[in-house]
């Protein structure tokens, strides 16, 4: 049965990227702990309206852990802590307790400039997906599906590196900011399966030399990336990436 | 006044779509370049066009709202994609794929439409496959399927339970690409807020920069919109939060007539209601049934010890338990239709035997399944769903039974659009959820990703180019034209008419009593009497929006709160739309139920006699006044019309 709780909640707010932004700060009372992180913070900014405030802003959307939308740094860690590894709107209010001071800010890094509040510009992981991140295929041109056999493993690791949401907790949790995780993920997808070892090495070469243009930092292998993945991605990808962008290199 | 012809291409069913193509009008690669599409979306559909159009050398500008095409709400779907590939060798074919797909919406489709969607069924899987999707394989390398609703072949191609997500992330690869390659112009955070007509044909939108505030206007030989469905009318509904139905209404109050807003679909399979605070609710895939046992109590003393947390569903005996789908339907079992799921779950709540506190839930159980297969082999199959469902509700489906209960979330009804997708409205055309075309009223599951896909990679890319082969020589549209001023002026206006109410209740609180109306009287079970009422507190309800709402802010800059007041507006309109279609469809059929239409045992009873026709609502000038409706009468040449039956 839901119990109820009450705590303190710091929020970050600030007015565009120039701004040098503040916490302001609010007590709230008797929330039910089956509500949703995400809804604690509609129930706060319906109080805050209606004291003819304006509301805090920050990015969700689907609420089931899917779109990559949602994207707070909450006491510390992104997307919270969970169980299991979740998105911040999978995450539930029992997992705080009566008394508690919650402090929400936004992803905070170089490559991924605050637009409002929590709302940040990620726009950067799609300037990296468009450097290489696809097969080079013309659409209503390809054979059957079952002419290329994948073993059911390596489709299944595929699989795996595929599931990546892009919602930046990766390099929000790096002290470099390094957007490695997430590039290693997309490449690995593509070079673990037939279709994409075509373009494998050019791909490898141009999504690394776009995340450099952009101001991620480089990887020093703290393992940070991986501890928040809300999807269990892990750096065996950032490893196989390495390989790839070595082979890549090695041939030039 | 606009005309509905549907324009389906003469021949037998079978032989339509080859002979449109080998007939339509194309566009030379020298002349593609000097035309512009504008593509409002990135879902499945809006991708996969913009996509498509751009590889194949028009010039495109391709808006969304969120800050990345990879958001759009496509991902959220779960258990998969149909294809007639016949990959099982289980007797799967076009004209099965076909035939289901008409039977499973209650034959209110249109026949022709929905042959070149199983037509084109399996190039998709082709398609994804190319670009790396990497769909679940058997040890032999093979594809693997499951089956799904309304259905009995195994046809469903999926990717763990993140099918949707894993299709949209391959269009999105796709799209990305033609940006790269410079073919197509990305525009994320940008709403679109009205469409530009120049002498009767689309010619550009007018779009609100969600980060600037700034009023924005853009020119097109043409205007593609896959903008969605508009299931968030209820407030509670499985779509994401910031799915609406702005677009669809800004071309609706345009001139492009809307068709069948009545048909909602209501999914069986999701967690049910926990409380007032609740934002929206979480769908639990259809795959679920497959190995899932839908049951409530057969005692009533034991529903109600289940409701006051007395005891839990694996205390009930097994000879306690009614299994009501295999019991009503054996040939279909868990597996009938999400209508007859949703309804026959209803039927049993309002009879009093759900099973959770609030009277209005029932068990999905597993246990059976985790017998006859093993725990590990479950976790392969549903691992994620399961986890979802236990961070939500607090409690392991592997060791007790889900609760479900049925909620919105597809909208079969759409802007009209003929055989080329185009709409009312010559040079517009509507693709994806945001049309109405396939899926009759009622859509069986794994079909949304279907259709989509189709409609942007394989039927929309050929349709297009008939519309604009006779565009070639009108030179690039020129934003300062008379008509675009107008529109940007409009929008401003209707904004600070928004600021200027000045009332004092949010957004939210009046979305949420939008959302009660709409359920009670617009929902599962509707009547003549109660939708009637339903009217006139909508009627009300759009009084105290314009008299008591509240925009903090201003609007400039990022304001989500204008935003959502502009989206509120529209899903008024679009309510009384919905109640308007439910009130004049005096039958049942497939999403639509009227209790006054029912057959003894409680199934829908159609009336083919009198409303064998899509119903098509035209704006007439002002949100207060009632719209008109035309009909565009179903033909159907190949299937015989029937009643439908999962029983034997």
């Amino acid at each position: 049965m839901a119990k109820n709780i009450s705590f303190t909640i710091k929020y970050w707010k600030q007015n565009g990227p120039k701004d040098a932004g503040h916490f302001e700060q609010r007590e709230m009372h008797n929330i039910p702990d089956d509500t949703s992180f995400l809804e604690m913070l509609d129930i706060l900014n319906e109080e805050l309206i209606n004291e003819g405030k304006e509301p805090f802003t920050f990015d969700h959307d689907c609420r089931e852990g899917i779109c990559g939308m949602c994207s707070l740094y909450i006491n510390g860690t992104p997307h919270g802590k969970t169980a299991t590894g979740a998105t911040t709107c999978q995450l539930y209010m029992r997992r705080f307790n009566d008394g508690d001071v919650i402090t929400v800010e936004p992803w905070r890094s170089a490559a991924f400039p605050v637009i409002k509040d929590c709302m940040v510009d990620r726009s950067a992981f799609d300037k990296i997906q468009a450097a290489g991140g696809y097969t080079t295929i013309r659409t209503g041109q390809a054979q059957d599906a079952n002419a290329i056999l994948i073993p059911k493993a390596d489709a299944d690791e595929a699989m795996d590196c595929a599931t990546c949401i892009g919602c930046g907790a990766c390099v929000a949790a790096c002290k470099n900011g390094s957007a490695m995780l997430f590039v290693s993920s997309k490449v690995s997808q593509f070079a673990l399966l037939p279709q994409g070892r075509v373009e494998a090495a050019k791909r490898a070469k141009a999504m690394v030399a776009k995340m450099d243009e952009l101001g991620f930092g480089n990887c020093t292998n703290t393992r940070a990336c991986e501890a928040v993945c809300p999807k269990n991605e892990t750096i065996a990808n950032i490893a196989r990436l390495n390989r790839e962008f070595l082979k890549a290199k090695l041939a030039d | 006044m606009a005309t509905l012809d549907s324009k389906i291409p003469a021949g037998p069913i079978a032989e339509k779509w080859s002979n449109y193509k080998a007939h339509q009008k194309l566009v030379n690669p020298k002349n593609k370049r000097k035309l512009d599409v504008i593509v409002v979306g990135t879902g499945l559909a809006g991708a996969s066009a913009a996509a498509s159009l751009g590889e194949m050398g028009f010039k495109v500008k391709n808006f969304c709202i969120q800050d990345s095409p990879r958001r759009a709400h496509s991902i959220a779907a779960q258990g998969g994609i149909n294809a007639a590939k016949n990959y099982q060798n289980d007797g799967d074919s076009v004209y099965r794929l076909f035939y289901d797909t008409v039977k499973g919406g209650d034959y209110r489709a249109r026949e022709a439409n929905v042959y070149r969607l199983a037509e084109v069924s399996a190039n998709i899987i082709d398609q994804c496959v190319a670009q790396g999707v990497p769909f679940a394989r058997e040890y032999g390398g093979m594809l693997a399927n499951r089956s799904f609703g309304g259905a009995q072949v195994s046809r469903t191609f999926y990717a763990k339970g993140q099918t949707g997500q894993q299709l949209l992330l391959g269009a999105y690869s796709s799209l990305m690409c033609q940006v790269n390659a410079g073919t197509v112009q990305l525009y994320t955070r940008y709403e679109m807020l009205d469409l530009v007509i120049i002498d009767g044909r689309a010619r550009g939108i007018i779009a609100r920069n969600l980060v600037t505030g700034k009023i924005e206007r853009f020119s097109a030989h043409a205007v593609v919109i896959g903008t969605g469905g508009y299931g968030n009318t209820y407030f509670l509904s499985t779509n994401a939060m910031g799915c609406n139905c702005s677009a669809a209404m800004a071309c609706y109050r345009k001139g492009a007539m809307f068709a069948n807003p009545s048909y909602v679909q209501i999914h069986p399979t999701c967690i049910p209601v926990h409380g007032d605070k609740q934002s929206k609710l979480t769908l639990m895939s259809e795959s679920l049934r497959n190995d899932g046992r839908i049951w409530v109590p057969k005692k009533l003393e034991d529903a109600k010890r289940l409701q006051k947390g007395e005891i839990q569903g694996k205390d009930i005996p097994e000879e306690d338990r009614d299994y009501y789908l295999e019991r009503r339907y054996p040939a279909f079992g868990n597996l009938v239709p999400r209508d007859v799921a949703s309804r026959a779950a209803k039927e049993r709540c309002d009879k009093g035997f759900g099973v959770n506190n609030t009277g209005l839930a029932v068990f999905l159980d597993f246990s059976q399944a985790i017998k006859d297969f093993g725990r590990d082999e479950i976790a392969a199959r549903y691992g994620n769903l399961f986890d979802m469902y236990e961070e939500i509700t607090d409690e392991s489906p592997y060791e007790t039974p889900m609760m479900i209960y049925p909620a919105v979330h597809y909208t079969m009804g759409g802007i009209w659009v003929d055989y080329e997708l185009q709409t009312t409205i010559k040079g517009l055309f509507a693709i994806g959820e945001c049309n109405f075309s396939d899926h009759g009223a009622n859509r069986l599951g794994a079909s949304a990703l279907m259709q989509g896909l189709a409609d942007g990679y394989f039927v929309l890319p050929y349709t297009i180019q008939n519309y604009l082969s006779d565009q070639i020589t009108i030179p690039r549209f020129s934003t300062d034209l008379a008509e675009f001023v107008d529109a940007e002026k409009a929008v401003k206006d209707r904004i600070a008419k928004l600021f200027a109410i000045g009332g004092k209740r949010s957004v939210d609180s009046i979305h949420k009593e939008l959302g009660h109306i709409m359920w009670e009287h617009v929902g599962m079970g509707r009547t003549g009497k109660g939708l009637q009422e339903g009217l006139e507190k909508l009627k009300a309800l759009r009084q105290t929006f314009y008299k008591d709402l509240f925009i903090p802010g201003t609007a400039e800059g990022v304001n989500v709160e204008l935003e959502k007041a502009i989206r509120l507006e529209d899903f008024i309109l679009m309510g009384e739309l919905i109640a308007n279609d439910a009130l004049h469809r005096e039958e049942s059929c497939g999403g639509h139920f009227r209790e006054e239409h029912q057959t003894e045992e409680g199934e829908a009873k159609r009336d083919d006699e009198n409303f064998f026709y899509v119903g098509c609502w035209e704006y007439q000038g002002s949100d207060d006044k009632a719209p008109v409706l035309h009909k565009e009468k179903l033909e159907y040449e190949a299937i015989k019309v029937q009643t439908r039956n999962y029983k034997n």
